[in-house]
């Protein structure tokens, strides 16, 4: 109750602060004047009287201060406080420009990766409750992520009792007809329910109606939000235009809302309904994507997708044994490959903190020693000790408040830049990655660091604050213990840093190792001098074989014949790509064996493999004869006669995919990486294109040009028919340099390289500071050695050892905490063990050395003291 | 800080609260009277006085209001609460209480 008046009465206080203050001025006056008066009345002169009166008084202002502080919220001493702090930090600008740089950077690393964090990770999908979304597969033998066939998918969606609603994609390169020529463009082919499934709703016009994915509907076609802003400027009458795709007319029936990503089936720029891509039971084109009904979990709808999947095996056995099924938490399958990355990330820029932090922390306690003087004497004339540490929480929080802001501002400005700098093609593929800005949660993350920090900074001078403010410390003869009292804490702190510098440094290293081993995985080619181009044949000119094999023969005649051009082939896949295309073969003699695990298949011309580069073991390539006579032959990859064939049997036995005739092994060749950099390489065969003309193919170029080549290439081919569209021109270098690993990988470690070497450099500068310090409190410890015959050599090895001692002590702790980190982001690496003595070497070996100059500036400085000046000096 | 044992710490409530107790006075007259009952032996330093008075305001044991001297001057009057009564009872307990323990230390160590 006492409490509740007493607040409500200092509130009423607050709010009157000027009449509080005018009223105890003229309280006081009132008293100075009475007493003047008595004075006066003991005969004393009117001067002279107020004179007394005024000593009598006592300091005026002190005595309103305390009348103000007991009624206050301690409002006016903050100011106070905050004032002089000011002044202290503007009067020693070389500290707080260190301070807040510091601070700044670390807090600018942090938000700027947490922003992609919240970008990625943390803001929900663009869908309605996104964690009732499920992602759906069929599962084989070879793995659980495979593709649904349409009629599983009717029976599927009619069996399961987990699901609201079930829907199916499949993403679709279109060729569109656009006055300019032809043009591949990205798209996805959908059941006409899965906006509704995601719970989206078209920003214009109407989502897909029900039965508009029946072959019967009429074609329809809605825009993704950037297709609208990039093809139509965002005009509102795009509705009910037409657009040709694939040689047929869609009608523009809406556009998809700004925020909305899907990224399973991104880049797409075109969404159409399932029209011609629907096939038997044994053709699998689709992915599926599922809402569970309230209150059913992942486990019970895998669990009911068994049942379902099982009565199919029963009734359909020919085409759906051993085919089950896979459900994903669809929020899992966008964000699980993201995570570890930025987990990662998110950890270095946090250890980079930490590192400012700590760094700023023991500027600001080597000041406070350095301060124990002025505190001593504002302790004698008055000052109380709360009232000091006070001072010192504010100059601390002044340099974090301070920090923040241009940390912050840094990192908003850096977002605002990333948002030009992100690559088209990986901002196609991480569509989220456009949601980076200072969102509310950015704000609550950044404010969560700055109190974290705060508190760091109030805390850490109260701690290491001289116990008592005695007479003592106003003579140097205290400074000695205190000194030593520092050097232990600081120290600790110096350890601490040098150790976390270490873990970025090794963590870089590895990312840094695992990308370069990444560029030079073997690939099996000579990727250098290599041109490369996707082809695509409009399927109306080109329905049957042998209208494409002419057209191939054609191609490869006119490409050859241009300027600067060695060779050139033709393949169903590019290397490096998504290694897929995959089908099960059969060993004549051996049916058994391998036999449900599928391989990759690629049709290639006579002349791929030397344009490419690839290296023949065994055998022969294909040759123009094997095209003309027909005779049924396959090249092989080494993995591939590793796992089917005895060591040098493959040339000459016989192997059987699909429904082709059996085909003779005339050929091994090293492996090729046909899928992404980073996976295992899979067992590959290679049939000659006239095995399998398909009217979608790649063109490799092997040429003295390269880039320059690109626009030749793609114009000499228009000139064969201007209806083929020529897409992905880029040279091999480029394709392996810019395929997604590769750039997740160049990404990740260049960030943590930076990390790393701003801690570096913090942690460098943070030893010379103790070093420093140390010597410049031991001077008077050094002249007294050197005047007892001390030569200098020994002194700097004095100083030089206690830096050594700290550098070996951090190394120690940071290459132990290496193991721990490396080990945990393991799955990272590529080509580098978590354990890889020669960067752990290196690191030590930087850090040592660096270590080494920073300490040797102060053990100079003490070698040269000259001792006589030293002594006289104190 | 400078402590002067004019006056035993924590007894200057409990003289501001006594002298209000014989009717409103100014700060000036709180000051005064204290001087003068204690026959010039208290001095109320008027650096305490005024914290001292503040504190008492915000605890509600004493009440403020503008009013006029006998000279016709305009002064701000301090009026005890009943709470501020009840404060001085048991401050003037506590006070007793203790003297009382000091006399019998004092009395014990010189009889021993």
């Amino acid at each position: 109750m006492r409490a509740i008046g007493r607040l409500v009465r200092r509130m009423g206080l607050l709010v009157q602060r000027g009449r509080f203050r005018s009223e105890l001025e003229e309280e006081m006056r009132f008293h100075r004047e009475e007493m003047e008066r008595e004075i006066e009345a003991g005969g004393v002169n009117g001067a002279e009287a107020r004179r007394a009166a005024r000593r009598r008084f006592g300091n005026e202002t002190r005595v309103r201060e305390r009348s103000q502080e007991v009624v206050g919220f301690q409002f006016e001493t903050v100011a106070q406080d905050l004032r002089f702090a000011v002044r202290q930090l503007r009067r020693n600008k070389g500290f707080t420009v260190t301070a807040v740089v510091t601070l700044a950077l670390g807090i600018c690393a942090s938000v700027a990766i947490f922003a992609i964090v919240d970008a990625a990770l943390i803001r929900p999908l663009p869908y309605r409750e996104p964690s009732r979304l499920v992602s759906l597969y069929e599962a084989i033998s070879v793995g659980p992520q495979f593709h649904i066939s349409w009629p599983d998918y009717l029976d599927w969606k009619r069996m399961n009792k987990s699901f609201d609603a079930l829907d199916i994609y499949a993403t679709r390169s279109y060729m569109e007809k656009t006055p300019q020529g032809v043009q591949m463009v990205d798209g996805v082919d959908v059941s006409d329910g899965l906006f509704k499934t995601l719970g989206v709703t078209p920003a214009l016009g109407r989502d897909f109606r029900t039965g508009e994915d029946l072959a019967s509907a009429p074609r329809t076609v809605i825009l993704s939000y950037g297709a609208w802003q990039k093809r139509y400027g965002g005009r509102k009458d795009v509705l009910g235009q037409t657009v040709t795709l694939n040689g047929e007319l869609n009608t523009i029936i809406g556009v998809l809302p700004r925020e909305f990503h899907f990224v399973p089936a991104e880049p797409a720029e075109f969404w159409a309904t399932i029209h011609d891509t629907r096939s038997e039971r044994g053709s699998h084109n689709f992915l599926g994507v599922a809402r569970m009904k309230k209150g059913v979990g992942l486990e019970q709808a895998a669990a009911d997708m068994k049942t379902v999947t099982a009565q199919l095996e029963r009734q359909y056995p020919d085409t759906n044994r051993g085919r089950g099924s896979t459900v994903l938490s669809l929020t899992e399958v966008i964000r699980g490959d993201v995570r570890p990355v930025l987990v990662m990330l998110l950890c270095g820029a946090a250890l980079l903190l930490l590192i400012a932090c700590v760094n700023v922390v023991s500027l600001l306690l080597t000041r406070a020693e350095n301060r124990r003087r002025e505190i001593a004497v504002r302790g004698a004339l008055g000052a109380s000790r709360v009232r000091l540490m006070r001072q010192f929480v504010t100059e601390g929080l002044l340099l974090v408040a301070t920090g923040s802001v241009v940390g912050a501002t840094l990192a908003a400005v850096a977002l605002r830049a990333a948002e030009d700098l992100v690559p088209a093609d990986m901002l196609a593929r991480m569509p989220y990655l456009a949601g980076m800005r200072m969102s509310g949660h950015v704000l609550l993350f950044t404010a969560g660091i700055v109190v974290l920090a705060g508190i760091v900074f109030g805390i850490a001078p109260v701690l290491r604050m001289p116990e008592s403010v005695s007479n003592e410390s106003l003579n140097d003869g205290g400074r000695t213990a205190a000194g030593t009292g520092w050097k232990r804490f600081g120290s600790k702190l110096v350890v601490v840093e040098l150790a976390t510098a270490v873990v970025l440094l090794v963590s870089a290293g590895l990312l840094g190792k695992s990308f370069y081993r990444l560029l030079h995985v073997e690939t099996g080619m000579r990727a250098e001098h290599l041109a490369t181009a996707m082809i695509s044949l409009p399927r109306a000119q080109y329905a049957k074989d042998d209208q494409i094999q002419l057209l191939t023969k054609n191609l490869l005649e006119r490409v050859e014949r241009l300027p600067g051009v060695a060779s050139a082939g033709i393949v169903s896949d590019l290397p490096v790509g998504s290694g897929d295309g995959m089908t099960a073969v059969q060993v004549v003699g051996n049916p058994e064996l391998h036999k449900n695990d599928e391989i990759v298949a690629r049709f290639a011309s006579p002349g791929y493999f030397s344009a490419l580069g690839a290296r023949l073991r065994e055998g022969r390539y294909f040759t123009e004869e094997d095209e003309m006579t027909k005779l049924p032959v396959v090249v092989i990859n080494q993995t591939m006669a590793r796992w089917y064939f005895a060591s040098g049997q493959a040339i000459g036995q016989q192997i059987k995919a699909w429904d082709k005739p059996p085909a003779r092994v005339i050929g091994v060749i090293d492996d090729i990486r046909e899928g992404p950099l980073e996976l295992e390489v899979r067992p590959a065969f290679y049939l000659p294109s006239s095995a399998g003309p398909d009217p979608g193919f790649g063109l490799v170029v092997r040429t003295e040009l390269e880039e320059e080549l690109l626009p030749a290439l793609s114009a000499a081919i228009h000139e064969l028919d201007p209806g083929i569209a020529v897409y992905a021109e880029s040279t091999m270098s480029g394709k392996i340099h810019d395929s997604p690993s590769a750039t997740i990988h160049r990404g990740s470690a260049w960030l943590v390289g930076g990390f790393a070497a701003t801690a570096l450099l913090l942690g460098v500068v943070g030893l010379y500071g103790v070093i420093a310090y140390s010597v410049s409190q031991r001077t008077r410890e050094i002249g007294v050695r050197m005047a007892l015959g001390a030569g200098r050599g020994r002194v700097m090895k004095m100083v030089m050892r206690e830096a050594g001692w700290l550098t070996v002590m951090g190394i120690a702790a940071g290459l132990a905490c290496s193991v721990v980190a490396a080990t945990m982001m393991r799955g990272l690496l590529f080509g580098v063990s978590a354990w890889d003595g020669s960067t752990l070497i290196a690191v030590a070996v930087v850090l040592g050395g660096a270590a080494l100059a920073a300490s040797a500036i102060p053990a100079r400085r003490a070698a040269s003291v000259d001792p006589m000046e030293a002594l006289r000096a104190e | 800080m400078t402590k002067r044992a004019e006056l035993l710490p924590g007894t200057l409530d409990m003289l501001i609260l006594r002298t209000l107790e014989r009717g409103p006075l100014h700060g000036y007259g709180i000051a005064l009277s204290i001087r003068r009952i204690s026959e010039d032996v208290l001095t109320v330093e008027e650096g305490s006085l005024y914290p001292a008075l503040q504190r008492s305001l915000l605890e509600g044991w004493v009440k403020a209001e503008w009013g006029k001297t006998e000279t016709n001057r305009r002064a701000r009057f301090y009026t005890l609460t009943p709470e501020g009564h009840r404060q001085l009872g048991v401050e003037m307990s506590e006070f007793e209480q203790m003297i009382a323990a000091i006399g019998r230390v004092l009395a014990g160590s010189q009889a021993g």
